[in-house]
């Protein structure tokens, strides 16, 4: 299991590598009219239930989050079947890093820091709280495990952040966090 | 038949000797079929799959193919015809028939143009038709056609899809006794053609009359249209009436017939209070979208009009020589028959078909029915065609496409002047072809695709068995141009192609699970559970990335009839489940968002059996199982169910002993570490 998970982590990897890729040669190919330009989040449908990407996009409490999945190249990957479990931040808890650590993340030259981040805060699996309670320890798509706590009837991560919500998304759950979790030093 | 040969052999090696592929095919061939990655095609191709039974879905100009519809016959693939709830869409008044053989394809047209709504099909074996839903792709509804021996003359439409029909290729004893020599043909037995009643809004087919015909062969049809709506025009051959070696004996007369029937006239009669009820059985089948479930009801009932009696609504035109194709061009005016064994192609005039009606230019009666004059009906022939004409499909410029099996090519020639334009060889031995737009009133033209019946030579050999293949030519310039073959699933026997724009926007995605009316459903996990009744085991399952909902089940016993209901809860297009159980003795199940299907399971021996997810659904489809636990029969091991329980209940740990009663059906996954 834990092979899978670090494999899935690489092969995320390998595809967002490779998505960054073909996002120029698409943009390319919409030029001569191709009628799908990027991955799978540039796919039409307003009738399937929404992904972990959109939900997100959908919420105005997670706008940094969604501009650093965008920095990242992560959007397509997102939008894949998955199943994904996302804890995210709010922008409050994106707030509460040092100042100037969201915006040092979002140059160019830290995107690998920001994927490494943000990967972080991403399982491969679609987990309600009530599997998560049963948790001790989850393995995340960089290849980083979190800890999972109950306190005060709360479901904690790494005994910093906490779920404050979830929400069902098409390809998985997403988790609201009230603290950015940041992947401890390798 | 030796003078067929021989002008075979006389033809092959003379003027229609094919040439290489290569020199065929034009140094721009590539670039006019090439649809890049991420485009789409401009047409669907519906082909009719033959003797697999099933309708296949191309684009074109690519060839790509996008989907095999199962109609006709099971499909393991997609579970049609092994789950519970298909099971009735095979259902005949024989019982469960689980192939036939598919041929014509007609598409649903309004005022003469496609609409995108509706592909019928028909079943030629055990006389069918079906009714394709082009929302969703997939078999809505099969009729069952009584008083019918071979369903070939089928599922043509009329103008606005009032009706399709279903004429009889095979004659047979019809009424009381049925049980009589063979030998009799010519006294006992009869052909019917069927007119199916399509409902505007929802295209649920009713058997709405049927005519009591002479004992011939019906082969091929179609509806009038503009000027001809209200009439129908059928192929027949065998008018000689012969019962054994039809090679020779129904090739003895110089001409068959084609036969016009006014539909409308029918009508009349019908509301008149003419035609009599007779008791038959038929099936009716339909798919229920809500509860995604067919049912299957055993009709009683026809109305047979028998134009003897009743005149006005059938004539006959003499045709030559064991007509099969019948084709009535964009404007309804022109009636292209094309005898099999012709040297000639006849082209019928519709006005000329109404004036000597008129004037009662009969050359004499056929089993009571009137038979037009030739001369008096003909429009004119096409002379010296080629070989063994056999279908004609019309463009948007006056010009007429027909196919030749002997001499395998496609002639171009003009319907006015009966000139021909152009001819291109097939490799090999065209049977139909198809035009988008082709039999219609408007034709979209830009391409012809010829259905070859043989391809020695043509691909890479596979055995004995060779693919079947379609051939593609630009038909926009004043030369055909052969851009592409593909080879295609069964016998591509006829095809129609569609503008894609007119399907494309109707296109369903998923089906809504707060519509989802299947009695057996588990609309959430808290939904999910397994009952025992007697020896039935329900299970109420539900699927969802990237887990089942319970994946552990005890309490089943050697000699159960295990249920497995199984709800898809994804709500995201292009997400199927598949359910599969080991040594199940039909197929898998593959359900669709929001959808519920059942898989009957009858184990047969004490064991842990697997079952697991069969659509790579996502990227922890391989962790997507479960198990079964079977008991011998009168084992005291009662039902339980769980998912993500990962340590043994109380008194479960030893072999044999009770299961965990408290039934819980928590969601959940199975990553724990």
């Amino acid at each position: 299991m834990k092979n899978f998970i670090i494999f899935a982590g690489i092969w995320l990897c390998c595809s967002v590598l490779l998505a960054c890729n073909n996002t120029k040669k698409e943009k390319e190919e919409q030029t001569t009219g191709a009628v799908t330009g990027g991955g799978q989040a540039s796919v039409q449908d307003d009738v399937s239930q929404k992904d972990v990407v959109k939900v997100a996009a959908g919420s105005k409490d997670h706008t940094t989050l969604v501009t650093a999945v965008k920095q990242a190249d992560l959007v397509n990957a997102l939008s894949n079947a998955g199943p994904f479990t996302v804890f995210a931040p709010t922008n409050a808890a994106f707030d509460k890093l040092p100042a100037g650590t969201v915006d040092g993340l979002m140059k160019p030259e830290k995107k690998q820091a920001l994927q490494d981040i943000l990967q972080y805060h991403v399982s491969t699996s679609a987990l309600t709280v009530d599997l998560l309670k049963n948790m001790q320890s989850l393995g995340m798509v960089n290849g980083g495990r979190i800890t999972i706590t109950e306190k005060d009837g709360k479901i904690m991560l790494n005994n910093t952040a906490t779920i404050v919500a979830s929400v069902k998304a098409s390809n998985g759950m997403v988790h609201i966090i009230d603290q950015v979790l940041l992947p401890p030093s390798k | 038949m030796l003078a067929v040969t021989a002008i075979t052999i006389t033809a092959l090696l003379n003027s229609c000797k094919p040439k290489g592929a290569g020199a065929a095919v034009g140094g721009d061939a590539a670039a006019k079929v090439y649809v890049a990655p991420g485009k789409y095609d401009e047409f669907y191709n519906f082909v009719s799959g033959g003797f697999s039974g099933q309708m296949s879905v191309y684009g074109l100009p690519s060839g790509r193919l996008f989907r095999v519809i199962p109609v006709f016959s099971v499909d393991p693939e997609k579970g049609y015809g092994f789950s519970e709830e298909t099971k009735p869409m095979l259902n005949t008044s024989h019982g469960f028939v689980p192939w036939d053989d598919l041929h014509h394809i007609a598409l649903s047209v309004t005022d003469g143009i496609h609409d995108g709504r509706w592909a019928f099909g028909n079943g030629n074996n055990t006389p069918r038709i079906a009714r394709v839903d082009l929302k969703t792709f997939r078999t809505a509804e099969i009729i069952e056609i009584p008083n019918s021996a071979g369903n070939h003359s089928s599922p043509f439409i009329t103008e606005n899809s009032e009706y399709v029909v279903a004429g009889t290729r095979f004659s047979v004893p019809m009424g009381s006794n049925n049980d009589v020599p063979i030998n009799t043909y010519k006294q006992n037995f009869r052909g019917t053609v069927s007119f199916i009643g399509i409902d505007k809004t929802t295209g649920r087919m009713n058997l709405s009359f049927q005519l009591l015909l002479p004992g011939v062969n019906f082969d091929l049809a179609r509806a009038g249209k503009g000027k001809s709506n209200g009439w129908f025009f059928f192929s027949c051959y065998n008018s000689e009436k012969a019962n054994t070696l039809l090679e020779v004996n129904a090739s003895e007369k110089d001409k068959d017939f084609i036969m016009a029937v006014n539909w409308k006239k029918a009508e009349e009669y019908i509301k008149a209070g003419k035609g009599k009820k007779q008791t038959v059985s038929y099936a009716h089948n339909e798919y229920n979208e809500q509860t995604h479930t067919a049912t299957s009801v055993l009709e009683k009932e026809v109305l047979m009009l028998d134009p003897k009696d009743l005149p006005g609504i059938v004539y006959m035109m003499p045709c030559p020589k064991s007509p099969h194709g019948c084709d009535t061009d964009p404007t309804g005016e022109y009636i292209v028959g094309s005898g099999k064994l012709a040297a000639v192609i006849p082209v019928f005039s519709f006005t000329k078909i109404l004036a000597a009606i008129e004037a009662k230019q009969y050359e004499g009666e056929y089993d009571g029915i009137p038979v037009l004059k030739y001369d008096a009906v003909l429009h004119g022939e096409v002379q010296k065609p080629g070989l063994g004409p056999l279908h004609t499909e019309f463009d948007d410029k006056g010009n007429a496409y027909t196919s030749f099996f002997v001499s395998s090519e496609i002639v171009k020639w003009n319907i006015k002047d009966l000139k021909v334009l152009d001819r291109v060889n097939t490799y090999y031995s065209v049977g139909h072809l198809c035009i988008p737009g082709g039999p219609t009133k408007k034709p979209w033209g830009k391409y012809v695709i010829a259905y070859n019946k043989i391809t020695k030579d043509r691909y890479l050999p596979t055995g004995p068995e060779l693919a079947q293949s379609a051939q593609l030519y630009d038909i926009s310039g004043e030369k055909m141009k052969l851009l592409l073959d593909f080879p295609t699933i069964g016998e591509p026997h006829y095809a129609e192609a569609i503008p894609a724009s007119l399907i494309t926007k109707n296109a369903t995605k998923i089906y809504k699970i707060e519509d989802n009316k299947n009695p057996f459903a588990a609309i959430g996990d808290a939904q999910a559970r397994v009952e025992r009744k007697g020896n039935e085991v329900h299970v109420y399952m539900t699927s969802i990335r990237s887990h089942f909902t319970p994946d552990n089940i005890e309490g089943v016993k050697v000699g159960d009839m295990v249920y497995f209901h199984v709800t898809n809860l994804e709500q995201d297009w292009d997400v199927p489940h598949g359910f599969a159980v080991k040594g199940a003795n039909n197929a898998e199940l593959l359900i669709m968002p929001g959808e519920t299907q059942t898989l009957l399971w009858k184990p047969d021996r004490v064991g842990v059996f697997p079952m697991y997810c069969t659509d790579f659904c996502s990227a922890l489809h391989q962790e997507m199982q479960g198990y079964v636990r079977v008991s011998p029969a009168g084992s005291s091991v009662p039902i339980s169910f769980s998912t993500g329980k990962t340590s043994p209940a109380p008194g479960t740990a030893k072999p044999g002993a009770g299961g965990d009663t408290n039934k819980t059906a928590t969601p959940g996954a199975s990553n724990t570490n």
